[in-house]
């Protein structure tokens, strides 16, 4: 790798690791680390929280998708530092009190998974489409998740899962 | 301090296009100066006649901002961009700073009157649209310098546009784009402007296309001839996404379908458009 080996003399100094500060499912992690950590490997490696998965790792299938300040991002784009100071939610945080979120229960009522590897990414989406529209429709929801790749399902249960919540979360 | 690190800083917008393309190795600065804790670079106002979006405002806000659905074509360019969790994250400055020749913005944007406001080391500039974008990743950017806002003229009262890109899936560059800006009266077409991306190394403004339309009655025969001028105008490379005649083809059909739908707003219906996916 020479272009990592000619690292340049510059009149701004780099810090070798830098500190991150990021409310994970309302828990404070405060971590050192490299500024191009991704916020996956943050997730993953720093915090031990393995649930976000990475699939392609090229900003295409979604597997990797967490909540940052309530909006889904893929936390394979963004490195950890960028989210310092923000909250984050992944998949670890849906479940309150050893009982399972509403959307999390659906997915498992409608049969909304095969081998599970997109899931997580999929309810974070479908939280974040709930959240913002309660009731919605059969096109927006696959608006919505059209981020998410799935290789098992073929949607059609995920769709119903998603309606499934959406009826379930209904007033709660 | 992009200028103190070198040649080899970049930039860091919504990072959207610039992440995957350090990962693919694309891509290799030294030093990556990230924009996103800079406040008040994040905006969307109305302002004599023009619309104004900070450079670091996200497709998502755009997409949800009443102010830009009063002109449609940045409605369907801002609401079908990648998917939900690109659209939360990128940003309209950087899609046109990054000048990726499928980007959706500067084809949509060309279409209209729009100046990139643009500040570096030796002060503030405004550069139009038309000569921001010089080639394939390439703007006019100097390497210390950067956008701050863009701006778009609001078009007249009975002129309507619109947006169409056709895409294998959402997350994917389209394999080929059209925007249309229309200004009629009655039937007859005033004024056309029409432009195409994914099909060069920059979105293309189809002049003989719009010729074809200017002071004719809109039939399918003018729309047609149009289209036919559209794919003559089309300059695409063969790729996973088609060959060259599929994608001219493409070209046609989504100049077609942008025409009809600009013409029915710029009579002042409502019509609902976006990318299309398979």
């Amino acid at each position: 790798m020479p272009e990592a080996a000619a690292v340049e003399k510059t009149a701004v100094s780099i810090p070798v690791k830098v500190n991150v500060n990021i409310s994970v499912n309302g828990k404070p992690f405060s971590r050192q680390v490299e500024p191009r950590m991704l916020l996956v490997e943050f997730l993953r490696e720093a915090c031990d929280l393995t649930g976000t998965h990475v699939g392609c790792d090229t900003t295409y299938c979604g597997a990797c998708t967490v909540l940052m300040n309530g909006l889904a991002v893929k936390s394979c784009t963004m490195f950890a530092v960028q989210a310092d100071g923000s909250e984050i939610t992944t998949v670890e945080g849906l479940e309150q009190d050893g009982k399972l979120h509403p959307i999390q229960q659906a997915f498992g009522d409608s049969y909304g998974l095969q081998c599970g590897y997109c899931t997580p990414g999929l309810m974070l989406s479908t939280h974040q489409l709930l959240s913002e529209n309660p009731k919605p429709s059969e096109k927006e929801i696959r608006k919505a998740i059209a981020g998410n790749t799935c290789r098992c399902t073929g949607y059609m249960n995920i769709f119903k899962a998603i309606e499934l919540a959406a009826r379930n979360m209904k007033g709660a | 301090m992009l200028g103190q690190l070198g040649e080899g800083a970049k930039f860091l917008a919504g990072g959207q296009s610039l992440i995957p393309l350090l990962k693919l190795r694309f891509a290799n600065p030294g030093h990556l100066v990230d924009l996103n804790f800079i406040p008040g670079f994040s905006f969307i106002k109305e302002d004599s006649g023009a619309l104004r979006f900070g450079a670091m405002t996200r497709h998502a806000e755009i997409e949800r901002s009443a102010l830009a659905r009063e002109i449609p074509v940045l409605h369907d360019c801002a609401a079908g961009i990648a998917d939900m969790q690109v659209r939360n994250r990128g940003t309209i400055g950087g899609s046109l700073a990054e000048a990726d020749p499928s980007g959706d913005w500067a084809n949509a944007l060309i279409t209209l009157h729009t100046v990139v406001h643009c500040l570096g080391p030796s002060g503030a500039r405004t550069i139009q649209l038309k000569d921001f974008i010089k080639d394939a990743y390439t703007t006019a950017l100097a390497h210390d310098e950067l956008v701050t806002e863009v701006e778009v003229k609001i078009p007249p009262k009975d002129s309507g546009g619109a947006y169409l890109a056709f895409k294998r899936s959402a997350p994917v560059y389209p394999s080929a784009s059209a925007a249309v800006q229309l200004t009629v009266a009655g039937d007859v077409c005033r004024n056309a402007s029409i432009a195409l991306g994914c099909v060069g190394l920059t979105a293309i403004r189809a002049t003989d296309a719009e010729g074809e339309l200017c002071g004719k009655i809109l039939n399918d025969k003018t729309i047609a001839t149009a289209a036919e001028a559209a794919r003559a105008a089309a300059d695409p490379q063969p790729d996973m996404s088609g060959s060259i005649e599929y994608k001219r083809q493409l070209v046609v059909a989504l100049v077609k379908r942008a025409i009809r739908i600009a013409a029915r707003r710029a009579r002042g219906e409502k019509v609902e458009g976006a990318h299309l996916y398979a």
